[in-house]
């Protein structure tokens, strides 16, 4: 019961903060920093689930969002579809690409799970830079505006409040989800798999299934980038987003939930400041994984939430 | 029809053989500490981006050759000393991350030193194709085939008749029975990780003259090799030979006959194919279930 | 009819035949142990009994239905549990967590519901909490239930193991060696708390050294040796018989 109360403090928190957050950026840059950090945020939770809490680590997941932003882009422009309903496509597609590709992976053991997915990924973002005629190739594609009961959504507010309610919502389905028995069954595999399967978790059904609902996870923050930012090319879909995304999650802290969202702050920030040096961002994200692995292994949160802890005793 | 069969099989080979040199790279770490080391790519970029740095210094190129795989050799047992080792054994998770990591660090490191711009390294021995049944063979081929088979020999060499060579097949068989028989496990994952960064570095300069190298092109020649290692059998050094040419193969006449634009895709496409049908590769060991 | 009938069952890792031609019964109610030296076999045939090996060939039957082969999670679905000789707790979840996986069938496993945090999905998870510490209370570790699976001992994991085993309410349990590594006050205590499951009417099937605490509880036991079924029967005849005696002495006869 302390955890739940921990958690829901958590919340409130991150709640003050998204509220406060429009009232004091200083000028359009805060916000927008503000936005891509929640969509991201959104992202790594899902994909924490799957790899802190379920112990299955997906080298792809940039795949997944490419996927979602294609779609909204492409549907709407070349076939008419209402936004809504090609956001909806891009993620069950998503979701549906990732349970085809689970299905005969997780039969096998060990990381399996993290080759497929890198080809996955490497795959859908070839496609997306070939297929010219329908995305744009290489150089991408204009998104049409979403619009919700007729309102053309375009203004960063607006997609500020849409991210914001996102944000919060994972964040106590993701809360919820780890405190019940699909929550536990999906934390027991990463635990023991063996000591899983003979109190009758399917394991292959669960992994199949966390998978899936984060791909779905990505799909979707896909669409809504693709959307926000008006414009979709296919470096959404590169392997270096989805090491990004990764390193998030481990430096936020691998199965913590509020991990996940430091992660997603930190390391959205931190290109911003090293953007005037090129190639030290890359030097200075690898070291950040580098050393977050030898030095804190179980990530920002986790680490010190255990020294507070420790310190209260 | 000949001559096109025999050109392609010419470029897939060539290429081939820069993947099975990566791949082997992957089996020697892999076998060593069960760590897919995603760094491995860069290990070929370094390579080629070295080699050309050098002979631009006015290192003749033999030279200029000897130092950049050294330096490769170098840089792969720094990686594992201030990297691997801090981290420890056991978690393979984090291992995987920190390859990842350092991949970028060495990425980053070198397009600021270097830049950019993508560069070129004077053929061997000239550009004066060789005809052979209508097909053209570049004399650079020869060299990377030639060079990657006798690697192949002193490897195979190295394994089987030196001590160092067996001691590295007992950590892979089974670490802690190495370990008892005082196999210094740690030196021997240093020396793998010495030798997969020279066997990469090797593959990375001797393709420069024919595909020309830049900062970045280590993420792609790094997966293809991981793609040949897994078609392969992750862990067989036979498999990744024999992956590292079909995925070559398979590619070259993928771009002749089919797309030129999708050949990039074969060896991802490969990957999931053999997930799919055929998870422990061409050669890999069968593993058993154990509780 | 038998609650367990195992019909000639043979499991062979490549070429090594760990579990030759065995057959016993299980009847409801009872405790049945499994003995004989290390590598007779006896964790292979738990492991293909609880549907973690696949048996080579051979009859597992469950209320006369044969279930050989089918996975670990469906024969749990039949009233099947189990506990390991080499602990399998889940060291990323507190020790309540560990008891409260183990009910898993039992539970509303929907995941939009557990999402939305649906009122009658918590009710049940709060009532199975309870359940949960009452269980701990019951195999002796009423004062770890807020502990951290990663902080406790080793005898203290194996008592949580039965609890985890226990939260399934199984028909039948498998236990692996509860008492290995244990102190010999803490073997009398998981002696007792056998006896006390097996009061409460699960059958109990267990593998053990401890001959005292074998031959004071079961009912009847197996002698394994090499793989294959060297004897069955009561405590007493098994203790009597001349193969037991020469295999456990190391004589020959």
């Amino acid at each position: 019961m302390t955890n739940r109360i921990t958690s829901l403090v958590g919340l409130a928190i991150v709640t003050a903060v998204v509220a406060i957050i429009p009232f004091v950026a200083p000028n359009s840059f805060y916000l927008d920093l503000a936005i891509r950090t929640g969509i991201n945020a959104v992202v790594v939770l899902g994909l924490n689930l799957l790899i802190g809490f379920a112990g299955q680590i997906s080298l792809g997941h940039a795949g997944f969002i490419g996927l979602g932003a294609f779609a909204s882009a492409v549907l709407p422009t070349h076939f008419g579809w209402h936004p809504l309903a090609a956001m909806a496509a891009g993620s069950l597609a998503a979701g549906a690409l990732a349970a085809v590709v689970a299905r005969p992976i997780f039969r096998l053991r060990g990381h399996y799970l993290a080759m497929a997915t890198l080809g996955l990924g490497i795959i859908v973002n070839i496609v997306l830079r070939n297929e010219a005629q329908w995305t744009g190739g290489p150089d991408g594609m204009p998104v049409p505006a979403m619009t919700l009961f007729g309102i053309d959504v375009v203004s960063d507010r607006q997609w500020y409040w849409i991210v914001g309610a996102l944000l919060l919502v994972s964040i106590w389905a993701s809360l919820n989800l780890i405190d019940s028995p699909f929550g536990r069954a999906m934390r027991a595999l990463h635990g023991s798999e063996v000591a899983a399967r003979v109190v009758g978790v399917d394991v292959t059904r669960y992994k199949v299934a966390v998978f899936v609902m984060s791909a779905m996870f990505a799909g979707l923050m896909g669409s809504v980038t693709a959307h926000y930012v008006g414009f979709v090319s296919p470096a959404l879909a590169d392997f270096g987003h989805s090491v990004e995304l990764l390193t998030m999650v481990v430096v936020g802290g691998m199965a913590s939930v509020f991990g996940s969202v430091v992660g997603a702050v930190l390391l959205t920030a931190l290109p911003q400041l090293l953007a005037t040096l090129e190639g030290w961002e890359t030097v200075a994200y690898g070291a950040v994984l580098v050393l977050c692995m030898i030095f804190l292994p179980k990530g920002l949160v986790p680490t010190l939430a255990a020294r507070f802890e420790r310190r209260r005793r | 029809m000949l001559a096109q069969l025999l050109q392609f099989s010419f470029s897939g080979l060539t290429v081939g053989a820069t993947y099975a040199l990566a791949a082997l790279g992957f089996t020697l770490i892999y076998n060593a500490s069960h760590v897919i080391n995603f760094a491995q790519g860069e290990f070929i970029m370094i390579g080629g981006m070295l080699a050309v740095f050098l002979v631009g210094l006015g290192v003749p190129l033999p030279f200029a050759i000897v130092l950049a795989v050294a330096v490769a050799a170098l840089v792969g047992v720094l990686m594992e000393k201030l990297a691997i080792e801090p981290v420890g054994r056991g978690d393979t998770l984090a291992l995987v991350i920190v390859t990842i990591g350092v991949s970028l660090v060495l990425r980053g490191a070198v397009q600021v030193w270097l830049g950019k711009g993508s560069h070129a390294l004077p053929s061997f021995s000239g550009d004066a194709p060789i005809l052979i049944g209508g097909a053209a063979l570049m004399p650079q081929s020869l060299w990377v085939l030639a060079t990657s088979a006798a690697v192949v020999v002193a490897l195979a060499w190295f394994f089987e008749r030196t001590l160092a060579g067996k001691a590295m097949l007992a950590t892979a068989i089974n670490r802690t029975a190495a370990e008892l028989v005082g196999i210094d496990t740690d030196r021997v994952l240093r020396v793998s990780f010495a030798l997969s960064a020279a066997l990469g570095a090797l593959g990375g300069i001797l393709i420069t003259p024919i595909t020309l190298t830049s900062f970045d092109v280590g993420i792609m020649l790094g997966l293809k090799g991981f793609a040949a290692a897994v078609v392969g059998g992750l862990g067989s050094g036979l498999g990744a030979i024999v992956g590292g040419l079909l995925v070559g193969l398979i590619e070259a006449f993928c771009a002749g006959w089919l797309s030129s634009s999708y050949k990039d895709a074969v060896p991802f496409v490969l990957i999931l194919f053999i997930l799919f049908f055929l998870p422990s590769g061409l050669f890999g060991p069968k593993t058993t279930e154990r509780v | 009819m038998s609650l367990l009938e195992v019909v000639s069952l043979s499991k062979e890792f490549g070429g090594l035949k760990a579990v030759q031609d065995v057959g016993f019964a299980v009847e409801a109610g009872v405790v049945h142990s499994v003995i004989g030296p290390n590598g007779a076999g006896k964790t292979t045939l738990f492991n293909l009994i609880t549907g973690v090996y696949t048996p080579t060939q051979g009859e597992i039957r469950l209320d006369g239905v044969d279930v050989a082969g089918r996975r670990p999670d469906q024969l749990a679905a039949l009233g099947v549990a189990r506990t390991f000789q080499n602990l399998q707790i889940c060291m990323n979840m507190d020790a309540c967590e560990n008891v409260m996986v183990g009910a898993h069938l039992r539970l509303d496993r929907n995941v939009i519901r557990a999402a939305l945090r649906w009122p009658g999905l918590v009710r049940r998870d709060r009532e199975l909490r309870e359940e949960a510490e009452a269980l701990m209370a019951f195999v002796g570790l009423g004062d770890h239930v807020h502990a951290r699976a990663d902080g406790l001992s080793y005898g203290i994991l194996k008592r949580l193991e039965i609890a985890r085993a226990l939260a399934a309410r199984p028909r039948i349990l498998f236990l692996d060696e509860p008492a290995a590594g244990l102190n010999p006050r803490e073997t009398i205590e998981v002696g007792e708390l056998v006896r006390r499951i097996a009061a409460d009417g699960v059958t109990v099937v267990l593998v053990e050294h401890d001959m005292k605490m074998v031959m004071s509880l079961s009912d009847r036991i197996l002698v394994m040796d090499y793989g294959r079924k060297l004897v069955e029967g009561t405590p007493d005849e098994v203790r009597r018989h001349p193969d037991v005696v020469a295999a456990y002495l190391g004589k020959h006869a």
